[in-house]
C-alpha cells in the first residue's frame, strides 16, 4: 500500500489522522510546531489576567477570573498531550519556551494596566482566538482536533464573560466608562494582528491549508473577526479606534484601515512591551519547581523499586 | 465559511455566544432562617469561617501561573476556587444574620484589617512570595485543609441551617484538598534530600500557627449547637497528621509556638505583619473606584 497516497486520501476525504498513521515529516514537524506554540500561548496567557486575581474588585469577578486562568492551564495541558502524541516532549517544549527558541501568540506581550483590560482580553482576545480555533474542530489531525472542541467552548465561555464585565462597567461610573473604551483603544488593533501577517506575506499558510491543518487563511478570518466585532462594540457603546471602518455593502463585509505590520514584527521579534517579562516569569516558575519534579520523579522510582 | 461555529451554540443563544450563564445558585433550596441565638455572635462566627476561606484562598491563588508544573497550577487553583467559593457563601450569610445592609463584596473590601477574623495561618506568605516555597505551601495546606475538614465534618450538624449546607458542601472539597497536600508530603518527604529539607523546613514555618487553631473563642462559646468548638478537634487532627508523618516517617516539628497578643489573636482581629499588605493589594481597586459597579 503505499502510505503517502492513503494519506492523502485521508486528508483530502476530510478524515482525521491518527497518532498511529503514517504522514509525511514535514506534517508532523508543522502539527508539532503550531501545538506546541499554540501549547505555550495558553501558558504564557496565563500572566497578563493572573495579574488581576489578586485585586480582582469584586468576589464574584475574583471567582470568574481564577477559574478562567485555570482554564487556561487547563488548555495548556490538553494542547502539550496531543503534541506528545506526535513524539514530542512536554519537557522539552517547555524549555524551548523558557529559552526563547520557540514562540507563542505576541498579543500576550502587551500589558493589563487596568481591571477594563480583563473584560476586553475576554471580548477582543478570545473572540479572536475563537474565530482563529473553531475551524481547528475539523482540523486534519484527530487529537489536535478533538482538544479543539474542548477549548473553543471554554473559550467562547470566556469571551461571554469579558463581554459580560465591559457591559457592567460601562452601565457604571464615567471613570469605568472611560476604563473600557481606554482599553478598547489599545487592544483593537494588537487583536487584529493575532490573525497573522497577510495572506501575501504568510509562509506557512498554503501548504497548512493542503494538509487542511488549517482551513482559512489569515485575512478570512480577520474579516470575519471585524465583522462579528462590530456590532458588539455598538451594543457595548465603545468607538473602534479607526476612522476607516466602515460597513462596505458591495463586498457585505467591513472595510477596515491599515494594520502597522511594523508593531507586528517588532513584537514578534522581542521588543514588545512585555516580550521579556513575561518569559521570565515561565522561567523563574519553571526554574523554582525543579526540585518539586525532581522529588516527585525520585519519589516514584523510589516505589517502583519496593514494589 | 463552514459553519463549525453553530456547533458551539446553545438553542435559543446569541449565535456568536457558546454558553449560558444560567448557574444553579451553591445552596439553592437551603432553608435561610435565622437560629434563635445571639445574632452578633452568629454574624461574627459567619465571619471567622468565611475570613478563614477568603484570606487563604488570597494566598494559594498567588500560585497561579507561578507552580512547580501545570497539573499543580490547575490542582491549587481549584483548592482556591473552593474556598473563594465556601468564603462567598459565608460572607453573604454574615451579612444577612448581621441585617445591616453588608453584602459579601462590603465585607471583603471594606473592613478594616481589625475586624477580619480569620486565624493567623491563612495570612503568612508560604510562597510562592519570599515567606516561603512549595514545601511550606503544602505544609500549611495539610494543616489547614486537616482541621478545616474535621471543622465542617462537625458543623455539618449546626443548627443553622445555612452553616450545615456550607458544610455539607465543603466536606466533599476539603476531603480533597487534604488527600493532595498528603500526597505532596510523601512525595517531597520521600522524594530527594532536598525535597526531605524543604519538607521539614516547611512545617517548622507553619507549626507555631497550630496552637492557634485549637483555641476556643468567646463567640463560639456563645454558639452551642451552631458553632464546632475548635478544642474538640484536636483528637481527629492528631491522628490523621500521625498518620501522614508515620506513613513520611516525619517527626513533628519541636519548635514554640506563636504566642497571642494580650490574649487576642486573629480570631479578635489581630494579625500579623503580613496581613496589612494582603489587604491593602485586595482591596485597592474596590476602594479606590467608590460607586463603580462591577
Amino acid at each position: 500500500m503505499d502510505l503517502e497516497r492513503e494519506f492523502e486520501r485521508v486528508v483530502a476525504a476530510d478524515h482525521r489522522v491518527e497518532p498511529r498513521d503514517w504522514m509525511p515529516d514535514g506534517y508532523r514537524a508543522t502539527l508539532v510546531r503550531q501545538i506546541a506554540q499554540h501549547a505555550h500561548s495558553e501558558i504564557i496567557g496565563m500572566q497578563p489576567e493572573g495579574n488581576w486575581i489578586s485585586r480582582a474588585p469584586s468576589l464574584r469577578r475574583k471567582a470568574i477570573l481564577l477559574a478562567k486562568v485555570q482554564d487556561e492551564a487547563g488548555h495548556g495541558l490538553y494542547l502539550y498531550a496531543a503534541a506528545e502524541t506526535l513524539g514530542a516532549d512536554r519537557a522539552e517544549l517547555t524549555e524551548r519556551l523558557v529559552e526563547g527558541r520557540q514562540k507563542y501568540s505576541s498579543i500576550f506581550n502587551y500589558p493589563t494596566p487596568t481591571y477594563a483590560d480583563v473584560g476586553v482580553i475576554g471580548w477582543l482576545v478570545d473572540g479572536a482566538a475563537i474565530c482563529n480555533q473553531v475551524p481547528l474542530c475539523r482540523t486534519s489531525y484527530g487529537p489536535y482536533a478533538r482538544a479543539m472542541i474542548r477549548v473553543c467552548k471554554e473559550e467562547s465561555f470566556h469571551q461571554r464573560q469579558g463581554y459580560e464585565l465591559l457591559m457592567t462597567m460601562m452601565s457604571g461610573t464615567r471613570q469605568q466608562r472611560a476604563m473600557v473604551q481606554d482599553a478598547v483603544d489599545r487592544w483593537w488593533w494588537p487583536s487584529l494582528m493575532m490573525f497573522g501577517p497577510p495572506d501575501a506575506e504568510s509562509s506557512n499558510t498554503e501548504q497548512s491549508m493542503l494538509w487542511r491543518i488549517k482551513r482559512h487563511t489569515n485575512d478570512e478570518l480577520r474579516q470575519r473577526f471585524v465583522d462579528m466585532s462590530v456590532p458588539q462594540a455598538e451594543k457595548l457603546g465603545v468607538t473602534l479606534p479607526d476612522p476607516d471602518l466602515v460597513w462596505n455593502a458591495e463586498r457585505g463585509h467591513h472595510d477596515f484601515g491599515e494594520i502597522d505590520w511594523s508593531e507586528f514584527w517588532r513584537v514578534v521579534k522581542g521588543d514588545g512591551p512585555c516580550n521579556q517579562q513575561r518569559v521570565a516569569h515561565r522561567r523563574r516558575a519553571h526554574e523554582d519547581g525543579a526540585w518539586v519534579r525532581d522529588a516527585a520523579a525520585e519519589y516514584a522510582r523510589k516505589k517502583e523499586r519496593a514494589a | 465559511m463552514d459553519n463549525a461555529y453553530d456547533g458551539l451554540t446553545d438553542a435559543g443563544e446569541e449565535r456568536h455566544w457558546a454558553f449560558g450563564t444560567g448557574f444553579t445558585a451553591a445552596l439553592a433550596g437551603v432553608d435561610r432562617a435565622i437560629p434563635d441565638v445571639d445574632r452578633a455572635a452568629l454574624a461574627a462566627y459567619c465571619l471567622m469561617l468565611g475570613d478563614d476561606a477568603l484570606v487563604y484562598s488570597q494566598r494559594l491563588a498567588e500560585w497561579c501561573s507561578r507552580a512547580p508544573e501545570l497539573e499543580e497550577d490547575v490542582a491549587l487553583a481549584n483548592i482556591a476556587l473552593d474556598l473563594l467559593g465556601q468564603a462567598r457563601l459565608l460572607l453573604t450569610r454574615a451579612g444577612e444574620v448581621e441585617a445591616a445592609g453588608r453584602d459579601e463584596d462590603t465585607l471583603a473590601y471594606l473592613r478594616d484589617e481589625r475586624e477580619f477574623r480569620n486565624v493567623r495561618l491563612t495570612e503568612i506568605d508560604c510562597g510562592p512570595g519570599p515567606g516561603g516555597d512549595f514545601g511550606t505551601t503544602i505544609a500549611r495546606l495539610l494543616v489547614l485543609s486537616t482541621w478545616r475538614l474535621a471543622l465542617l465534618g462537625q458543623l455539618t450538624a449546626s443548627a443553622d441551617p445555612v452553616l450545615a449546607a456550607v458544610a455539607a458542601k465543603g466536606v466533599k472539597e476539603l476531603a480533597y484538598h487534604r488527600d493532595h497536600a498528603a500526597q505532596w508530603v510523601l512525595r517531597l518527604a520521600g522524594g530527594t534530600d532536598v525535597s526531605r529539607a524543604r519538607m521539614i523546613a516547611g512545617l517548622e514555618r507553619v507549626w507555631p500557627f497550630t496552637d492557634e487553631l485549637f483555641t476556643t473563642h468567646p463567640v463560639e462559646a456563645a454558639l452551642p449547637g451552631v458553632a464546632v468548638d475548635p478544642a474538640t478537634l484536636r483528637a481527629e487532627f492528631d491522628q490523621v497528621i500521625d498518620t501522614v508523618f508515620g506513613a513520611a516517617d516525619l517527626d513533628r516539628p519541636e519548635v514554640r509556638q506563636v504566642a497571642p497578643l494580650a490574649g487576642q489573636a486573629g480570631r479578635d482581629g489581630v494579625h500579623t505583619e503580613a496581613m496589612g499588605f494582603l489587604l491593602a493589594e485586595m482591596q485597592h481597586i474596590a476602594r479606590s473606584t467608590p460607586g463603580a459597579v462591577w
